[in-house]
């Protein structure tokens, strides 16, 4: 009895995670595509992306955690962070830890933003793009042997809202107004030579 | 000794994304082009947790709120 | 007056000074005390790059802070386009220039000497270039040129840094000024090429010889460039206070009948010609009346030359001149200069100089440099001092003469 619960937690906590976690990619492009209306301030957004993603993480944690402790996987703790470490399908469920792992680097430095500076920051934030599409595809390979048909049919919604959201920010290009001026101008003041 | 705060803005980082001056209204509105212009003298304390907000809010970490001590003469 | 002391020696149309000679003229160096920095301080000699600080006070300042690998930046670049002074002295007094960045290296302990020359200003990198392989080898070994690009704001000190530590310059948000973090993160000393000749001078003759020049008040000497409808335009030695009446008679006299006059170049201000003749050429005494003396240009517009149109050429160039790096400059003074373009084009309107007061006050102290104050600074003078021109200017096609 149990166990079909813990399996069932696990299974349900994973959909809610991807649908949470797909929905702070679809808030982090409207974000840089500086969205906003009457109704929907700037910080809206950035608020919503922030805490729908610390949300996520709690689902993520009860995904790992009752996965984890289900006697039927005898996975114990370590695969939850080392890839590739369980005997239990080991290629999708490491997948699934390559995304954690991405995730949580992602969230920690976030989090202390303001002492590591913007740039760090940045530059580890893009690991995002990484993190989606490998979960993802963890959820598609370790769903259990039928594929289910609502699961199915959550995760390609999902996709298909990430991938509009990525093909408008493709297709609209940078709305930072100075930037083409700024690369210019670099352009014309750079030194040329040195004696 | 007393103190006060000022909003404190690095303007080559500032992209002109204007959350601030969603967040902190009583104190930053924007020009014509979308960058921030910050009202003249001490950040109110009553305001602090707002502009601390204000801070954590902004996209490139431009805004900063500093505690200084209290100026004796204007500045400028 | 007509003592020439930093442009003294041999016809300055006979190019470069040699060591030898300027060695025989002047005397070697005398080694470098301890006390220098107190002699620049009596001497009351400010910096010539345009913010006038007391040489004195920013040696001391980056000597406290170095801990013997600071940075001397001689700088050359000279960004303001009617600016001639700095090219000359390099053209004609390189030693002058090197002895001073030599003496500042001891004074604020540093170990390297960079100097900016602007890349299009090819007799000066010639002759300084020449001039630095002339050097003793203690000297000639820390010291290199580096090309300045040809932009306004390549000349500022933190771009000034930028330039020697990235290889673009462009201003970077001050604090941390270059006195404290510049070069290499190490303490640098940024000064202009004028301001290191007198320097040179001050170290052999003493503070007491500096101010026996000097009029109304003011102490020693200086250079400036005056241009416009005057019969000799160039670069002058004048003594510190005189009046830009008695400048103008040595540059042979106005052509024309005046209607203005531009004081301290486009980082200046115009005033009325009925206004300025009496002013001062002095750093201290402009700044006592809210001007600048800048970099020492001094422009002469005559009555016949329309202030709206020419205002209007300066604040394209200052826009364009933006380096596009905070959107209050770069948005604010394109804006600034379509509303001058519209007004010097179409003739006057209510709305567009109503759009002139309001987006000067809104854009100064919003750029992490200083370029976009002095851009409204200059502005807000042309308003004040062609108000009339302004109000009434008629439609015409920007056809007037320079």
């Amino acid at each position: 009895m149990t166990d079909t619960v813990l399996w069932y937690t696990t299974r349900g906590a994973g959909a809610v995670s991807l649908v949470l976690l797909s929905a702070v990619v679809v808030l982090g492009v409207l974000s840089t595509l500086r969205f906003q209306s009457a109704s929907w301030p700037r910080f809206l957004t950035t608020g919503l992306h922030r805490n729908v993603a610390l949300i996520a993480v709690v689902f993520l944690a009860l995904h790992i955690v009752t996965a984890v402790v289900d006697p039927f996987t005898h996975l114990g703790w370590l695969p939850a962070v080392i890839p590739f470490s369980s005997y239990y399908r080991t290629l999708w469920l490491g997948l699934g830890t390559v995304a954690f792992d991405l995730l949580i680097a992602v969230v920690v430095t976030s989090l202390v933003r303001g002492y590591i500076g913007h740039t760090i920051w940045r530059t580890i934030h893009w690991l995002a793009y990484g993190s989606w599409p490998i979960a993802v595809i963890h959820g598609l390979g370790t769903g259990t042997d039928a594929f289910s048909a609502w699961l199915l049919a959550l995760t390609v919604m999902c996709v298909v809202a990430v991938a509009i959201s990525i093909a408008y920010r493709l297709w609209a290009g940078s709305p930072d107004p100075l930037a083409s001026a700024r690369g210019a101008f670099r352009s014309a003041a750079e030194r040329r030579e040195e004696r | 000794m007393k103190t006060e705060l000022h909003i404190v803005i690095d303007r080559i980082k500032c992209d002109g994304h204007g959350l601030c001056a969603e967040l902190l209204p009583e104190l930053i509105r924007l020009d014509d082009w979308g960058y921030p212009i910050v009202a003249p003298g001490p950040v109110p304390e009553a305001l602090l947790p707002l502009a601390q907000r204000a801070v954590q809010a902004c996209p490139v970490l431009a805004l900063a709120v500093t505690r200084t001590e209290r100026q004796r003469k204007h500045s400028g | 007056m007509s003592e020439l002391r930093v442009l003294a020696g041999r016809d300055l149309m006979a190019g470069p000074e040699s060591l030898a000679d300027h060695v025989r003229r002047l005397g070697p160096l005398p080694p470098s005390g301890h006390g220098l920095v107190e002699t620049l301080d009596r001497s009351g000699v400010v910096g010539r790059g345009g913010a006038a600080f007391p040489l004195g006070a920013k040696w001391r300042s980056v000597a406290a802070k170095s801990r013997g690998s600071a940075v001397v930046i001689v700088n050359g670049a000279e960004g303001e386009p009617q600016s001639r002074k700095d090219r000359l002295l390099m053209t004609t007094r390189p030693h002058l220039i090197f002895d001073g960045a030599f003496l500042a290296t001891r004074a604020v302990h540093a170990n390297q000497v960079v100097v900016l020359i602007g890349e299009e200003h090819e007799a000066a990198r010639a002759a300084m270039a020449r001039a630095l392989g002339d050097r003793p080898e203690p000297e000639a070994r820390i010291a290199r040129i580096v090309s300045a690009p040809n932009r306004y704001v390549a000349g500022s000190s933190s771009a000034a840094v930028h330039l020697v530590n990235t290889g673009i310059g462009t201003p970077t948000t001050t604090p941390p000024h270059p006195h404290e973090r510049g070069v290499g993160g190490t303490p640098t000393l940024v000064q202009n090429v004028e301001s290191l000749a007198h320097v040179a001078l001050i170290a052999r003759h003493g503070d007491a010889w500096y101010r026996s020049a000097g009029r109304r008040g003011a102490s020693g000497t200086l250079l400036i460039t005056i241009a416009g409808a005057v019969a000799g335009p160039g670069v002058l030695e004048i003594e510190a206070g005189t009046t830009v009446a008695e400048a103008v008679a040595l540059a042979g006299g106005t052509t024309e009948p005046t209607g203005a006059v531009l004081i301290g170049g486009y980082f200046g201000a115009w005033v009325d010609a009925a206004d300025a003749w009496d002013l001062p050429l002095d750093a201290a005494a402009l700044r006592a009346r809210g001007l600048s003396l800048g970099c020492g240009v001094v422009g002469v517009l005559p009555k016949s030359s329309c202030g709206v149109c020419a205002t209007a050429r300066v604040m394209r160039f200052l826009a364009t001149e933006s380096s596009a790096q905070c959107g209050p400059c770069f948005f604010g003074l394109r804006a600034l200069a379509d509303a001058c373009d519209r007004l010097a084009e179409r003739g006057t309107n209510p709305d567009d100089i109503e759009r002139l007061q309001r987006w000067s006050t809104e854009v100064r102290g919003r750029g992490a440099c200083h370029h976009p104050d002095g851009a409204v600074m200059f502005l807000q003078s042309a308003l004040k001092t062609f108000s009339a021109a302004f109000a009434s200017h008629p439609a015409h096609w920007r056809r007037q003469p320079a």
